[in-house]
């Protein structure tokens, strides 16, 4: 999951390496969206969807505890990789419309509806939204499982993986999946999926958050396992009593008393009129 | 990096026409650049329970097509079906339920049409006129297109649907299909739609990245009036070689043989499929 803190900065970049490329005829290089580890396994009976709760922003570390397991309706959930703002805005755009329609037609949400509602919406966007999402849910005609990629093209499949750690947990599931896998065993699966995806993949990490959806009943389990959790805090905190640090020297400066505001409705109004104004300059300055 | 089979249709898919009907096939391969992403998809598509279409090229492009596709023809074939044929609607004229296809009744001959019946008022002319307000509602659900009465869309239909879609959006898509299908009208057709937007129509058509290995085999090895066994061997066959050859296609084979009786699946895993002078 990626959040765009620095935009300038790293298009000046892209800019000035663009160019660099550019010149010596090489292509650039293609930008990786996400930092996640997203996974689903379809069970006997129902869903188990896993992430991971690490968010970055470049090669920070954003969000340490993050919810990456999106509410659809009360019997579909989708986690998101990809940027967050993309998949947070998207899944809960499709879920109002989802509980407007509930609502409408008094009927549970169907899995397929939502899938395809999703799909629309980013195939329109032509792959700027770019949102990854692993959508699970139970229906009256079963449990169903689906990948969507940003393009909008959707996969259906047994057990998916998706974001910067889906290899790694592919490769967790191709070893490990059978049909009809009891719930421990599913949950169990989806979580060394995930773990493999925390331990290998340097854009995932943090805990492991699972959501298990049956016919008529889902759990979210945040938190299912901790294993990154902070394990020791001082008992005794950090506040520290005053005087611990020594003073060397300390000097207070007075704030600015006669401090004038200008009002820039008329300035403004000036400059909408086309009116060359003296005080342009100045505009940028006094806000 | 997330565009689905972007800079190539990178697939082998592939169709072949027989004498009463057609035969689909496709690899299961699709990726996101060096990944695959699936390793058992679908890309032999249904558009009616008789025609289907082979997809490659970018997944989320194709998927958007047929799905239009289907849309179109489902409206254009169900909506007649149901708007038409429900048991209640019957002839007032000679009470019979044999009114089929809004246009008229088949047994005493009322017209659809607003335009003789206007003559007289009799209790014809009234039948005619309950003929004729159905008959408009399946014109107002049939988006004002006329198909044969009550038949399912021709395979050719699809065809065009696809090819006005492909080219008239192409700076935008990255969609080669190959549509296949039985009708009636003309038994079973294969057109192909690649990349600019034409549409041709072929005894047999190959398509995607894998389909440049295996011209040659299937220039040497198609023949004229090939049974419908002797076409699905014939493309296991062609898509296995492709399939080794190119990188990009693999998996296993998915084949669909569709004639006047509906439509056949068939799968052949990766383990099982034909094998040449290489012994595996």
């Amino acid at each position: 999951m990626v959040f765009p803190c620095l935009p300038l900065l790293r298009h000046a970049a892209s800019l000035w390496y663009g160019s660099l490329c550019g010149r010596r005829g090489y292509t650039m290089p293609k930008p990786v969206k996400t930092g996640t580890t997203i996974a689903g396994v379809v069970f006997a009976d129902g869903i188990v969807l896993g992430a991971d709760t690490r968010a970055t922003s470049g090669s920070t570390v954003f969000e340490k505890f993050c919810e990456k397991i999106h509410y659809i309706a009360p019997n579909i959930y989708c986690c998101g990789a990809g940027t967050s703002a993309d998949t947070e805005s998207s899944t809960g755009l499709i879920s109002s419309q989802l509980e407007l329609h509930r609502l409408a037609t008094g009927r549970e949400s169907r899995v397929s509806t939502s899938l395809t509602m999703l799909k629309r919406m980013l195939f329109r966007y032509q792959g700027h939204v770019s949102a990854a999402l692993v959508l699970g849910g139970v229906d009256l005609h079963g449990p169903h499982l689906y990948t969507v990629y940003p393009h909008g093209s959707t996969d259906r499949l047994p057990y998916v993986t998706m974001g910067s750690g889906s290899l790694a947990a592919m490769a967790v599931f191709e070893t490990g999946y059978k049909d009809d896998l009891s719930l421990e065993d599913a949950k169990n699966l989806v979580y060394r999926g995930i773990s493999a995806g925390i331990y290998n993949d340097l854009g995932s990490g943090g805990n492991v958050d699972l959501c298990i959806i049956k016919r008529g009943s889902t759990e979210y389990l945040r938190g299912f396992a901790t294993e990154n959790a902070r394990k020791y805090r001082r008992p005794s905190g950090y506040a520290f009593a005053p005087g611990t640090t020594a003073v060397l020297s300390s000097k207070f400066t007075r704030p600015l008393k006669e401090i004038a505001v200008v009002e820039e409705a008329g300035v403004a109004e000036a400059a909408v009129d086309g009116a060359a104004t003296p005080a342009t300059g100045e505009m940028d300055t006094t806000t | 990096m997330w565009r689905v089979g972007a800079a190539l249709p990178q697939t082998s898919i592939m169709a072949v026409a027989f004498d009463g009907g057609v035969v689909l096939g496709a690899d299961s391969r699709t990726t996101t650049g060096t990944y695959i992403a699936n390793r058992v998809s679908d890309k032999i598509t249904p558009m009616t329970e008789s025609i289907f279409c082979c997809r490659s090229g970018s997944a989320a492009d194709t998927q958007a097509i047929s799905d239009y596709v289907r849309y179109v023809l489902d409206r254009r074939w169900t909506r007649l079906c149901a708007a038409v044929k429900p048991q209640s609607i019957s002839c007032l004229a000679c009470k019979n339920s044999s009114f089929d296809g809004g246009w008229g009744c088949l047994s005493c001959g009322g017209r659809g049409s607003l335009s003789l019946p206007f003559l007289r008022l009799t209790p014809l002319f009234l039948a005619s006129l309950l003929h004729a307000y159905v008959f408009f509602l399946c014109r107002y659900y049939l988006d004002m297109h006329v198909i044969e009465m009550g038949t399912p869309p021709l395979v050719k239909t699809a065809a065009r649907l696809f090819r006005e879609l492909c080219y008239s959006n192409k700076s935008q898509l990255m969609a080669g299909i190959i549509c296949a299908g039985w009708d009636s009208a003309k038994g079973g057709q294969v057109f192909c739609i690649p990349l600019g937007g034409a549409l041709v129509q072929q005894p047999f058509a190959i398509g995607g990245s894998g389909s440049t290995y295996i011209y040659g085999y299937c220039d040497a090895n198609y023949k004229e009036g090939m049974t419908k066994e002797e076409c699905q061997t014939f493309v296991k066959n062609a898509l296995a070689l492709a399939m080794a050859r190119d990188g990009s296609s693999g998996g296993v084979i998915r084949l669909v043989t569709v004639d006047k009786d509906g439509a056949d699946r068939e799968f052949f895993a990766g383990d099982k499929l034909p094998s040449f002078w290489e012994k595996s």
